[in-house]
């Protein structure tokens, strides 16, 4: 099921915290939602799921409205904080879970220990939840919202408090969730985006300031490429001089004369490191190193959220 | 399973689980059997014994102040601990409407109180055996608990849903209910015409009073349904606003 969201937009009295925003995620999609806090992501969440009414624009799920309530059947939904009924052993939490969606009773027992074969709480199934480390209550939370095996699946910040092997596993078991189900997930971990995620929307005060893959966000923000060179084998003046020359390179500026490292910057829609290599083999220079500078995601998302 | 019986027996369950069902049946029993039978002469000359009948209107008129004020200890973390924790939106976000979610809670605590004057049923037998008791007076007694307990119940949901803290909930349905179980009495009692008239209607004793008499009128069950109808719909209204 696809969802397809138009000029959605919700106010909390006079603020705004959803500002007219629209996007789609197709069957088969990851998309991370990425913004600083209070920027909308939950708000946004919380009005697919059902729980917020929505001001004004349109949410569709599979091309039905979102808030008829036969459509809460389809989604799984893991809200922020993971809230959970402490006193309740795991399994009894599961099948209450499982009975509220509306899963036969029939085949409640085999997705129970289908979620705690999936989500790795067999060793804990037996105790009660306030017993359980953070990482397996956020197990827990996952399990409950896949019980009823739904077509979307909504995760507010899946992975915090989760150490770094079961931010693995639970990436893992997203990624492969991913491939049938339409996934949306809002973390604060730049990293596990790109890790995660076919798609990035990074949200602004309640506003789309950024939409498509890693790649294409690189792209977008960086423009031109950057190259790290290390040259030896002459003057760092007469190199960087030589450089300057190069029909594809915009700029050279020196970054270190002792150790002669310049950072190169190209023409847009030009590569130079083909030319940079020529040049050091016609010249006889070493060419060191060779280092393409990417920018990195937290940089793109610095530059757009703090507009 | 419809959602209303899942939330109902979830959280009958959680009673049972978090030792409030027993204290609650202690106490309620504890309490309104002493007062009945009241072998200490505590309250002198109100007791089974000493009004020489067998009937149970010295149980009734016990049971009327203690499920006062056990009926909000049952309600009060019923929205409230949800709104806290953030369970509420857990709930739902799943196939449960706002509605079926306080029917839900609404029979939860019905069922457990119930249970606790099903516990009293002993007391029933046993005056039965000791004399001829009016077995219609006695059903219409309980009935009149039921539907006593049933509107504080709502009354209890109401104060629940309106804050997140559970002893503001306690307090809130005891001042609202104290309304109804006792002060539009007195204040009716205090005035004369029209508006006497009005708030001795709306005084639960008085619509209990006529029940418990083994008068079941029909005023007298629109009288409860109302407050029913009017405690949980207004839960639902706040529960709606999602604040």
């Amino acid at each position: 099921m696809d969802i397809k969201i138009q000029n959605l937009s919700k106010s909390y009295g006079a603020q705004k915290a959803v500002d007219h925003i629209s996007f789609e995620v197709r069957t088969g999609e990851i998309l991370g939602f990425l913004g600083p806090n209070g920027a909308g992501k939950t708000t946004t969440m919380k009005m697919i799921t059902g729980y917020l009414e929505r001001d004004g624009g349109e949410i569709l799920i599979g091309g039905q409205p979102a808030n008829e309530p036969h459509m809460k059947k389809h989604i799984g939904y893991l809200p922020e904080h993971n809230p959970l009924y402490t006193d309740m052993p795991v399994i009894d939490y599961l099948e209450f879970c499982a009975a509220l969606q509306g899963v036969p009773r029939t085949e409640t027992a085999g997705r129970v220990r289908e979620m705690v074969r999936v989500c790795g709480l067999d060793v804990e199934k037996h105790k009660r939840i306030r017993e359980l480390s953070k990482g397996y209550r956020q197990r827990v939370g996952l399990a409950q919202a896949m019980i009823h095996d739904p077509q979307v699946l909504v995760l507010d910040e899946p992975t915090t408090g989760l150490d770094p092997n079961q931010i693995v596993e639970i990436r893992e078991l997203i990624r492969k969730l991913g491939k049938e189900k339409t996934v949306i997930l809002s973390t604060h971990i730049l990293p596990e985006v790109e890790a995660t995620c076919d798609r990035i929307l990074i949200i602004n005060r309640g506003s789309i300031v950024a939409d498509g893959t890693a790649e294409v966000l690189r792209k977008q923000a960086q423009g031109q490429q950057v190259l790290r060179v290390r040259i030896s084998g002459a003057e760092t003046g007469a190199i960087a001089e030589g450089l300057r020359e190069l029909p594809s390179i915009a700029s050279v500026d020196i970054l270190d004369p002792g150790q002669q490292r310049f950072e190169l910057q190209s023409l847009p829609e030009q590569l130079s490191n083909q030319a940079v290599f020529e040049l050091c083999v016609r010249r006889k220079w070493v060419l060191m190193e060779m280092i393409p500078f990417e920018t990195r995601l937290e940089d793109i998302f610095r530059d757009l959220t703090l507009k | 399973m419809n959602p209303i019986w899942v939330i109902a027996k979830k959280e009958l369950g959680s009673f049972f689980d978090s030792l409030i069902a027993y204290v609650i049946l202690v106490a309620f029993l504890g309490l309104s059997g002493l007062f009945t039978w009241d072998p200490l002469e505590l309250i002198g000359r109100s007791d089974i014994f000493f009004r020489k009948q067998a009937d149970l209107q010295a149980f009734f008129g016990i049971a009327y102040w203690t499920l006062f004020f056990f009926v909000p200890a049952l309600t009060m973390r019923q929205i409230a601990e949800e709104r806290k924790t953030g369970t509420i939106e857990l709930l739902l976000t799943k196939d449960v409407s706002d509605r079926q979610l306080i029917i839900g809670k609404f029979m939860a605590c019905f069922m457990m109180v119930c249970i606790a004057l099903a516990f009293t049923l002993p007391y029933y037998i046993t005056v039965a055996r000791l004399g001829d008791i009016d077995h219609g007076a006695t059903l219409s007694g309980y009935l009149g608990l039921l539907l006593m307990s049933a509107a504080y119940i709502s009354i209890g949901l109401f104060a629940s849903s309106v804050t997140s803290n559970q002893i503001v909930a306690f307090l809130l349905a005891i001042l609202i209910g104290v309304l109804f179980h006792i002060l539009f009495e007195v204040m009716a009692g205090n005035g004369q015409g029209w508006f006497s008239k009005l708030l001795e209607n709306m005084s639960l004793r008085y619509h209990f009073d006529s029940i418990q008499r083994g008068v079941i009128d029909t005023k007298d069950l629109v009288y409860f349904a109302s407050i029913i109808v009017l405690g949980l719909g207004l839960s639902e209204l706040i529960i709606s606003k999602r604040s």
